[in-house]
């Protein structure tokens, strides 16, 4: 019998491999020009990524390599998302690889490059294994730039801290696919929905106690990377410890490549055990406790945080807690609303960090104390701050209202539509309610740099890099917020294709 | 023949033990060690499936899986290895400098 290998199509997979091509490019460079390239390398490696993009938007459409890789509009949504968190990370770096890692530019440029390039395969990925390597390669690459800087004890310990982390979950998440891979016989997201309904139907709806044990097993996996309560922990920590601008990629690309995760395997793969029709099932409501914990927890604790970069952490789980909404409300708009969440979750989330860098750089602290009177002497990068901070709390005309208001209109749509999903209303509730703590937090900070008694002693000279991250921040938050019928529009068809 | 379930309680029970160490252990390498075992459940877990089943699927994971951890492990030791150049010490309990 003659094998038949099904065809390549090596063409979708064009932006990955250029990426990666460009990564190793960028670290050569570094060491042709004997580690004195200065910030040329930095601009190398956004040259990179603007270039993806444009190869990315000649791709086009379609399957590669069997069913492995797939190029859908989901896909290319969030690759957009990724190399947008790459180019603003990587843009507000400079003022620190200029100080602080002068002898090792190249590898920080290239292995960002290389944690783009796992989150690109990720979200193409319609299969268990090549699921799992992209979620590896975007991580892997990630605790070193956790523990970048190897003489600050704080940096180690957050790298530390996160590949310990990293590493369990990713043992979890794999428990759970041995089980999925063993209970459907296929590694094919696709398929596997099949056999899975299948089995399902084969024993009167009854799906078995291992299926439950895959599901709670990938749910925490997924979970440490989307750092929900209880798997937060690490967060706060390895954001603290770690470079600011990594901070803001581990808080936007990485929480977008789990995002992603969650969708493939929970909405495509696992969608059957979603209705609750079916019994004994539902992982519906397991997401919506474990939403309603980050909400919860995420808010209260980051009111009392005097790091502003443990209070973006603890910001972030919240915003975790919020997309979870979305993606349990399963419906039509469902996706949607997480799919314009995120993306102008990325914008606010990085143009933040960007100015926690600029403001690091030059004071040396991350105390939301030394925010004091910024206004008077730095007033655009202050109000910039306050653009950001109140898009992320969720404030009318700004873009982040938008992004709540979708997901809380998912959910509502979904508790209207059948009874046994009432309990959709009390997730609305208490995400609105939290959102009064949020508020109150993020206003603090802007209090503080405002209504000072003295001017601040420091005037922030922010990099012209970090200047270009922080006007495609402000652009995306207040275009979005005016017009985001642009996005939405494209949000709108993405869960047709998961469906189908 | 040695039943399919034998293999799945001993990945169990391994993945069980991995688990407990990552949690109760206070020294670096051991809770690293943990982790691999834990892959290792998953693994075997795979090639028992895969045995049953008949399929090569699983065999296939398990190669890229055991690399994927030998990566993984090359980034793990030169972490810890910075880290006891820092500190003198892989003991957890002593990595305080921020809340945990």
């Amino acid at each position: 019998m003659e094998a038949q290998l099904p065809p390549y199509s090596i063409k979708m997979m064009l932006p990955e491999l250029f990426l990666f091509v460009w990564a190793l490019v960028v670290i050569t460079f570094d060491l042709l020009t004997r580690r004195k390239s200065g910030s040329a390398v930095g601009y190398l490696a956004m040259l990179g990524l603007v270039i993806c993009g444009g190869i990315l938007s000649i791709t086009g459409y379609g399957r590669g390599f069997g069913m492995m890789f797939i190029n859908d509009p989901v896909a290319v949504f969030f690759k957009v998302i990724f190399l947008g968190a790459a180019f603003m990370a990587i843009g507000s770096s400079f003022g620190i690889t200029n100080r602080k890692i002068v002898n090792h530019r190249g590898e920080y440029f290239g292995l960002i490059l290389l944690s783009t390039v796992g989150m690109m395969f990720l979200a193409s990925s319609q299969e268990l294994l090549s699921l799992y390597i992209g979620l590896e390669l975007t991580t892997i690459p990630l605790f070193v730039l956790a523990g970048f800087f190897k003489d600050d004890r704080k940096s180690v310990e957050s790298g530390i801290k996160y590949m310990i982390m990293g590493a369990l979950s990713s043992a979890l998440l794999l428990y759970g696919i041995s089980f999925l891979y063993g209970l459907s016989g296929t590694t094919d997201i696709v398929q596997m929905k099949i056999n899975l309904a299948v089995t399902q139907l084969a024993n009167e709806g009854d799906i078995g106690v291992i299926l439950i044990l895959a599901t709670v097993t990938i749910l925490a996996g997924i979970g440490f990377k989307l750092a929900l309560p209880p798997f937060h922990q690490w967060a706060p920590d390895v954001y603290e410890g770690s470079p600011t601008p990594i901070a803001a990629f581990l808080s936007v690309g990485s929480k977008a490549a789990g995002i992603v995760a969650f969708v493939k395997i929970m909405m495509l793969g696992l969608e059957a055990f979603y209705d609750p029709v079916m019994k004994p099932n539902d992982w519906g409501i397991l997401v919506g406790v474990l939403a309603i914990a980050a909400m919860v927890w995420g808010n209260v604790a980051a009111v009392r945080q005097s790091n502003i970069k443990r209070m973006l952490a603890f910001s972030s789980i919240a915003q975790a807690g919020y997309i979870m909404i979305g993606m349990v409300a399963m419906n039509q708009y469902g996706l949607a609303a997480v799919g314009f969440y995120t993306f102008v979750y990325m914008f606010a989330n990085m143009g933040a960090f960007a100015i926690v860098t600029v403001v690091e750089d030059q004071t040396g602290s991350c105390k939301i104390s030394s925010y004091a009177g910024l206004s008077r002497t730095s007033p655009f990068l202050s109000a910039a701050l306050a653009v950001f901070l109140l898009s992320l709390a969720g404030i009318p005309p700004l873009a982040g209202f938008f992004a709540k208001y979708y997901v809380f209109a998912a959910a509502i749509a979904m508790a209207g539509s059948s009874n046994g999903h009432t309990w959709l209303y009390w997730l609305v509730g208490v995400g609105l309610l939290t959102t009064v703590f949020a508020l109150y937090y993020y206003a603090n900070v802007i209090k503080t740099a405002y209504f000072a008694r003295e001017a601040s002693p420091y005037r922030l000279r922010p990099l012209r890099p970090a200047l270009l991250v922080i006007a495609i921040g402000l652009l995306g938050v207040l275009i979005f917020g005016v017009v985001p019928e642009t996005i939405v529009d494209f949000a709108r068809d993405l869960p047709y294709y998961i469906a189908h | 023949m040695v039943p399919i379930s034998a293999y799945l309680i001993l990945a169990a029970v391994l993945f069980g033990i991995g688990s407990v160490g990552v949690l109760v252990s206070r020294n670096m390498i051991i809770m690293f060690m943990s982790v691999e075992l834990m892959l290792n459940a998953a693994n075997m877990a795979l090639v028992a499936f895969s045995r049953a089943l008949n399929l090569m699927d699983g065999h296939v994971i398990v190669f890229l899986v055991l690399t994927i951890a030998a990566a993984e492990a090359a980034v793990g030791l030169a972490l810890i290895v910075a880290l006891f150049r820092n500190r003198e010490s892989v003991d957890i309990d002593r990595f305080n400098l921020m809340k945990w």
